[in-house]
């Protein structure tokens, strides 16, 4: 066994011999390095890529930051090595250590993973291999760790379910301690690791995949899922927190760049747009916001703390943030002058955005991002993003007269319904954009267009529909390439076949483990990454497993299809989204549910959390009703909550 | 005012890179709430010199580092809030006020004095030291581009074994910009292995004139 001193005393002899070695030493300012005998509670938390990466995770630095502050638990870090290290690890028998300590994993109590997108399945998997966990579920007792995974791609988590023993569906913050209690109670009394699993299949949020069974048609597509035990909610409701808790702001500042090197906070969370390709609009529903005091406090402090000379105020629509234009000002009088860049996605197309960029003057002055994701207005409608094309080509007039000289416009192929001639319309907007570019500031306008492939999503208005084919996407690059040539113009792509990748995986079922099983075993790992990515690799793993992979991804979904995801519930029910959806079809869009409610659902679900939490806290309608502890929504189902939201407009179809 | 720092760089710090530790010393400076000065201009960057790069892996006792500040600060004050602000593996030595006109730092560089442990040892080290130093010509290869390692080695000489029994040597390498002599570089040419070996400097060496 590596123990921590013959792992740091490896690492002297590996370290020097691996590219950037700064990704595996620790001991960065504000790492949190506790004494291990002194706590009960040992939590891994690992991002299955690599250190440059993980570490711009904010939902691994929210749980790290919550974890230490328990006196009775500690969290330490960990990451895939790159691999050369991985190599060298290998070699010399190390396994995957925790940067803080520098033990094995498998000498903690819990190791969760963290699963914001569905390439990092096979890095999953090879982490464990690893540090010697069993790669199954089934195959771990109790003397192994508890492997736990969270993240926005285990809103389906289907295709890791033989892997993960128990998955966080939602919001960690608040469940992260639950999780923690069941485990220290289960230790104190004993029994086996199923009464553990039993144990947190009651909190709510937690999905223990082994307690239920999948059934099929003969015809391979799903039929039902049955639970294999009277603890197994059915759906398992997604869990949120009430109120955003304050932002961490002792963040670790690392030794080396990594890919945001910045104190990162989120001034909201949630989204009210209603964007049907969005899987994150739809799944972190509702919209809870953060006071303006609080964020310019945690800034105040982080800086102290950490030096960060970039700060990124994040959400998913910026815009929409009730009180953006006070925030701004208020972050631009207390920093100015002190050389911060001060960044602010996601911003709405329209001439007020550019107004707030101006006003954050310390920022950048590199490219003005705007993200109209189709070109036509028909398009547009289809994908419930309505701008028209007089008001993109306005803002833009805006960006660049006002000192900007590159606009990003970041687009998608493949959405539902298009034809070429939307393609085409892409590059041509572009040139419309570019020329209001050279009107105003002449040869230094530049437009660069991003333009990545979409790819349908669970648990959105888009679930039914086929992604396009490698063809189909080859033949919509080659006519942008061939359209988007020239003086200031630039176009950057993704590689088809990735694409499919991430289609497989967001709408596969339970025997897509098998799968990925086979890939991993074949040498799949760093999926996400081009130079390691090995799509034969993957189609070979199909053919093992005796399943077709256009099944997963090209075939159109029957409107009456179970999926096999829904007994994973976000609260956005099966009718809204499927509304959502024939809607689409007619080019019918929704306005911002701040305007009126179209009861999704979250609302019913949750009506008690808003209730408790009324005002400007939740962006919901207020609701009045008699309290509906959330337990009994658990017991009953979410469609029995009962509640009177004020000022409902109900759809019907 | 131009201050002239004096720091140490160890443990996990001596894999962050030249670029990187300038950023790690523009976070500290914010940290401690020094007012560091930018330059003028469109993009304004910290005015933060240091003195010469050290390789990855290599620990110091002698890195220097000017900085500029925007107002007259007493220098135990600097000295107090900087001690307080430094990330694990930087240690301040001392911190000097100099003349803002004197040139800039790496200009004045001459050499770099450094200490090498083998800690897997060398075998007839004394020998190879004294081929080395008789040698008129050291041809090597550093990424991809054919040099002369010799000109660039001014002193070389064994040290006592270290308190492990390891053999230890000191060398003194060119550290001028565009010439300048690699440590790892000194192993391999004694049939060393730089990953076994710990490379530390101990002085960095001005120009006569400085």
């Amino acid at each position: 066994m590596f123990n921590p001193e013959k792992i740091q005393a490896s690492l002297e002899g590996i370290l020097p011999c691996v590219q950037k070695p700064g990704r595996y030493t620790g001991g960065e300012l504000n790492q949190v390095l506790k004494d291990w005998d002194n706590v009960q509670t040992h939590v891994a938390l690992v991002f299955p890529d690599i250190y440059d990466i993980g570490m711009s995770n904010l939902g691994l630095a929210i749980l790290y930051d919550l974890i230490n502050q328990r006196g009775d638990a500690l969290a330490e870090r960990a990451f895939s090595p790159w691999n050369d290290m991985e190599a060298a690890m290998r070699r010399s028998g190390v396994p995957l250590y925790s940067l803080e300590s520098k033990r094995s994993l498998a000498e903690f109590d819990i190791v969760g993973f963290s699963l914001p997108y569905e390439t990092l399945y096979t890095n999953t998997l090879n982490a464990l291999d690893l540090v010697g966990i069993p790669l199954f579920s089934a195959q771990r007792d109790e003397g192994h760790p508890l492997v736990i995974a969270g993240g926005h791609a285990t809103f389906n988590p289907e295709p890791m379910h033989a892997f993960i023993d128990a998955f966080v569906i939602g919001e960690g913050e608040d469940v992260i301690h639950e999780i923690i209690q069941v485990h220290q109670e289960w230790r104190q009394a004993g029994g086996s690791r199923d009464r553990l699993l039993r144990a947190l299949a009651q909190l709510w949020g937690v999905y223990v995949p082994s307690l239920y069974r999948a059934e099929y048609y003969p015809d391979g597509t799903f039929s039902h899922i049955e639970k294999l035990a009277e603890e197994a909610p059915l759906p398992v409701i997604k869990r949120i927190v009430p109120k955003l808790p304050p932002p961490p702001t002792n963040l670790i500042v690392p030794y080396i760049d990594t890919i945001h090197n910045r104190f990162p906070v989120e001034i909201m969370r949630g989204c009210t747009r209603g964007c049907r390709f969005c899987h994150a609009g739809m799944i972190t529903r509702p919209v809870r916001e953060r006071p303006v005091q609080e964020v310019v406090d945690a800034i105040a402090t982080a800086i102290q703390k950490t030096g960060f000379e970039e700060i990124g105020l994040l959400s998913l629509s910026s815009s929409d943030y009730t009180h953006i234009l006070e925030l701004v000002n208020a972050v631009s009088q207390r920093f100015s002058g002190k050389h911060l860049s001060i960044s602010l996605p996601s911003l709405r197309i329209e001439s007020f955005s550019v107004d707030l960029m101006d006003a954050l003057k310390d920022s950048r002055r590199g490219g003005f991002t705007l993200a109209p994701e189709a070109a036509t207005e028909r398009m547009r409608e289809i994908i419930n993003k309505p701008v028209s094309t007089v008001q993109l080509l306005e803002t833009a007039r805006a960006i660049y007269s006002r000192g900007w000289t590159t606009i990003k416009l970041y687009f998608m192929i493949g959405h539902p319904s298009e034809t070429l001639e939307d393609v085409q319309a892409i590059a041509d907007l572009c040139k419309a954009v570019l020329s209001e570019g050279r009107k105003l500031i002449g040869g230094r306008a530049q437009v660069h267009a991003g333009v990545s492939t979409f790819v349908p999503k669970p648990h959105t208005p888009f679930q039914w529909v086929p992604c396009d084919t490698v063809e189909q996407i080859l033949a919509k690059q080659v006519l942008l390439k061939k359209a988007l040539r020239g003086n200031g113009l630039k176009l950057t792509w993704n590689n088809p076949e990735d694409t499919l990748l991430e289609a497989w995986l967001s709408r596969g079922d339970r025997r897509m483990a098998e799968v990925v099983y086979q890939a991993w075993q074949r040498g799949a790992k760093f999926d996400a990454w081009k130079e390691c990515f090995r799509y034969d690799v993957w189609l070979d793993a199909f053919r093992s497993v005796g399943l077709e992979p256009a099944f997963y991804t090209h075939r159109e979904r029957p409107i009456d299809e179970t999926f096999p995801w829904e007994h994973i519930s976000t609260s956005v029910r099966k009718k809204f989204l499927t509304e959502d959806y024939l809607w689409s079809l007619q080019g019918k869009t929704r306005v911002d549910c701040r305007e009126r409610c179209f009861a999704c659902g979250i609302l019913p679900t949750f009506a008690d959390m808003r209730r408790t939490h009324p005002g400007e806290v939740w962006q919901c309608p207020e609701v009045k009703s008699k309290k509906i502890p959330v337990q009994s929504i658990l017991e009953k189902g979410v469609e029995k909550g009962e509640s009177r939201i004020v000022n409902p407009i109900s759809i019907t179809s | 005012m131009r201050l002239r720092i004096t720091f140490a760089k160890t443990e996990a710090m001596r894999y962050t890179g030249h670029l990187d530790l300038h950023r790690t010393w523009e976070r500290t400076l914010r940290r401690a709430g020094l007012p560091l000065a930018y330059s003028q201009g469109f993009k304004p960057h910290p005015r933060i010199v240091l003195a010469s790069a050290l390789p990855l892996g290599c620990t110091s006792e002698c890195e220097l580092v000017d900085v500029w500040l925007e107002e007259q600060l007493p220098l135990d004050h600097i000295h107090g809030t900087l001690q307080q602000a430094m990330p694990p593996g930087l240690h301040v030595l001392q911190v000097a006020e100099v003349d803002p006109a004197l040139p800039a730092l790496p200009t004045q560089l001459s050499a770099s004095e450094f200490q090498i442990t083998f800690r897997s040892s060398v075998p007839d080290l004394d020998m190879r030291l004294e081929q080395l130093l008789h040698a008129s010509e050291l041809p090597r290869v550093w990424r991809e581009k054919a040099y002369d390692l010799r000109p660039l080695i001014f002193e070389i000489r064994r040290l006592p074994d270290d308190e492990h029994e390891c053999q230890q040597i000191t060398v003194t390498l060119a550290a001028q910009e565009g010439r300048t002599g690699r440590p790892e570089e000194v192993v391999l040419a004694l049939s060393g292995e730089p990953e076994m070996s710990l490379i530390h400097r101990t002085k960095l060496i001005f120009q006569s004139n400085h």
